[in-house]
């Protein structure tokens, strides 16, 4: 292909897609993936702020996702909230949790944070599971009721197609405002190294803190929208094994790149379900191939996309975050090769 | 401006500084020499806030600072450029040296005069500011780091070694740049394995030896010590 259009249209293309795909088909089975797809895609993108920007891999966010799934859940099952209402206490609350928890791990560096994460998001599914008189434990949670926001009720799969869809562009939105802002290179400039972003001023617990309480709004605004979309909940939404495929997404996607969780979200639900017959074996199929990405495509398929536009010389050099993980690679791969003595 | 008492720091149980002081004054450069290891970013990183002193008391402008946190430390107009460009590689130039001005991000209008004089003092990093930092020549690498510490604009500037690395005519042209940096108004703290170079624009210096300070005085005075000639000069 010689020709590569820019981003933005790819982009603005994309969303008409998306826009128009329930007038296209009426097919259940397509609507559903697709809204199962965007609510991950929150959360994961969620993740890739925390992990891939500021380069602190929290494993807590199957968690995050839970609380705020059963918020939202309790509060329109036992009090009876409106959906609005109850979405925002369920983010807020999700923020509120996800800054003390922050707190108290983001004080570790490295290892020992995701480890403490790890913990931390299965100390969080185990209180999901355990407060029964809340939770309704594993019996789950049942009989939340439609969504409603003022007299429009969302009982459709269309209507909860456009409602989610909503929620995924405003997200994704605002993720790449961020990223493209001094936050968004504060975020970077931590990853690459705390003290050198230390050295310029840069606050880094205090920026590493946003950075968490952001993603796990958007873990919470995912699970929110996920019991109001399924309307059940069980406990096993928080567990471990859902924070361990939301980094599979994201690693096959690309970490560190704006679009790298909805491409790797996508692709990989997309092939699970081709491999649904395979059940427990379609593990033995994605172990090794996560490992060959990890090798190979260290920034997942928009990392290497990128790359690729880099090495096009008919492509103009631009400033989009995608493009240049790219070229850090190839300073790196320089810097192997002796590049540190040149004048 | 800047004063060292009695600063000991350590790396766990191993002492890295031992009692060291040292004095910058308003408008100096003062060049800190010494071999790999001697200590000389340990002082660095203990100004810096990065590193917190086990005893002793670190000053700035009549303030104690020891135990200050790093960005307070910016604030009140201590920068550091650290070691090896450490720059970060995918940014543009550009952006890299917005976030030196990092603790001045509201300040639009300042941070637009701070751009305009690093262009006047570097002119080809106007011509590469879109261009990722990683990119760049190794010399043109170590003007952003410079570059970029200065946009925060600091009282007292920490230079870690701007030489290394470097071919001999890009650090002549890299010292005028820093002696002129001085001139404009900013106290530079040097540090240096280079002796012959920061002698040359450094009116004072230091002589740091695994942790210790071993010899302080004016340039003449360090030109001519026999073993500053024979170990950091090589004549």
């Amino acid at each position: 292909m010689r020709f590569v259009p820019g981003s933005k249209w790819v982009v603005a293309a994309l969303f008409f897609v998306a826009l128009a795909i329930p007038l296209l088909t009426d097919n259940s089975y397509y609507l559903n993936m697709l809204i199962m797809v965007f609510i991950w895609s929150i959360a994961v993108s969620g993740m890739n702020i925390i992990a891939g920007y500021a380069g602190q891999l929290s494993l807590a966010h199957a968690g995050f996702f839970g609380i705020g799934a059963y918020t939202l859940g309790l509060l329109m099952v036992k009090a009876q909230m409106s959906f609005l209402v109850s979405l925002a206490v369920s983010v807020v609350l999700t923020g509120m949790v996800g800054a003390v928890v922050g707190m108290i791990s983001l004080r570790l560096k490295g290892h020992y944070f995701a480890i403490f994460s790890l913990c931390m998001g299965v100390i969080l599914s185990l209180v999901i599971e355990k407060w029964e008189s809340l939770t309704e434990g594993v019996r789950g949670l049942l009989g939340i009721p439609v969504p409603k926001i003022g007299s429009v009720e969302f009982s459709t799969l269309t209507s909860q197609y456009y409602l989610i869809l909503f929620f995924f562009v405003l997200a994704m939105f605002v993720n790449r405002q961020i990223i493209h802002s001094l936050v968004g290179r504060t975020f970077i400039s931590i990853r690459n190294s705390e003290e050198l972003a230390e050295s310029l001023g840069i606050h880094a617990m205090k920026s590493k803190m946003l950075a968490f309480v952001y993603s796990t709004v958007l873990a919470g605004l995912a699970g929110a929208l996920y019991a109001g979309y399924l309307r059940f909940l069980g406990p096993e939404i928080a567990s471990i094994e859902h924070a361990f495929e939301m980094l599979l997404y994201l690693l096959v996607g690309g970490i560190g790149t704006l679009w790298g969780p909805v491409v790797g979200t996508a692709l990989v639900m997309t092939l699970m379900q081709w491999l649904q017959s395979w059940q427990d074996y379609r593990m033995i199929i994605f172990g090794p191939i996560l490992v060959l990405i990890v090798m190979f495509l260290p920034h997942g398929i928009m990392g290497a996309f990128a790359q690729l536009k880099k090495n096009q010389p008919s492509v103009l050099p631009d400033t989009t975050d995608d493009k240049n993980r790219g070229i850090e690679r190839g300073v790196n791969d320089r810097r192997l090769a002796g590049g540190e003595s040149d004048a | 401006m800047l004063k060292l008492i009695d600063v000991t720091v350590k790396y766990g149980s191993s002492t890295a500084l031992h009692s060291v002081n040292l004095e910058v004054n308003q408008g100096e450069l003062v060049v800190l020499l010494g071999a790999n290891g001697a200590g000389k970013s340990t002082i660095f990183r203990t100004i810096s806030g990065l590193l917190k002193p086990v005893s002793g008391q670190v000053a700035f402008m009549g303030q104690s600072i020891g135990g200050w946190s790093p960005d307070r430390i910016v604030k009140a107009g201590i920068v550091q450029c650290p070691e090896g460009r450490n720059l970060f590689p995918e940014m543009s130039v550009l952006k890299n040296l917005t976030l030196g001005a990092y603790i001045h991000r509201k300040d639009k209008a300042g941070i637009a005069r701070s751009l305009q004089n690093i262009y006047e003092l570097f002119p080809v990093l106007y011509e590469k500011k879109e261009q990722p930092a990683g990119s760049l020549s190794g010399g043109q690498q170590q003007m952003v780091a410079i570059a970029r510490a200065l946009m925060a604009r600091p009282k007292l500037l920490l230079l870690d070694e701007p030489s290394v690395g470097l071919a001999p005519l890009i650090v002549e042209q890299m010292f005028k740049t820093i002696e002129k940096i001085n001139r404009d108004g900013t106290s530079v703290l040097l540090a240096e394995q280079n002796a012959f170079a920061a002698l040359q624009i450094a009116r004072r210096g230091y002589v740091i030896e695994n942790g210790h300070l071993v010899l302080e005085g004016a340039r003449e005075t360090l030109c001519d010590n026999e073993e500053v000639r024979r170990a950091y000069i090589g004549a």
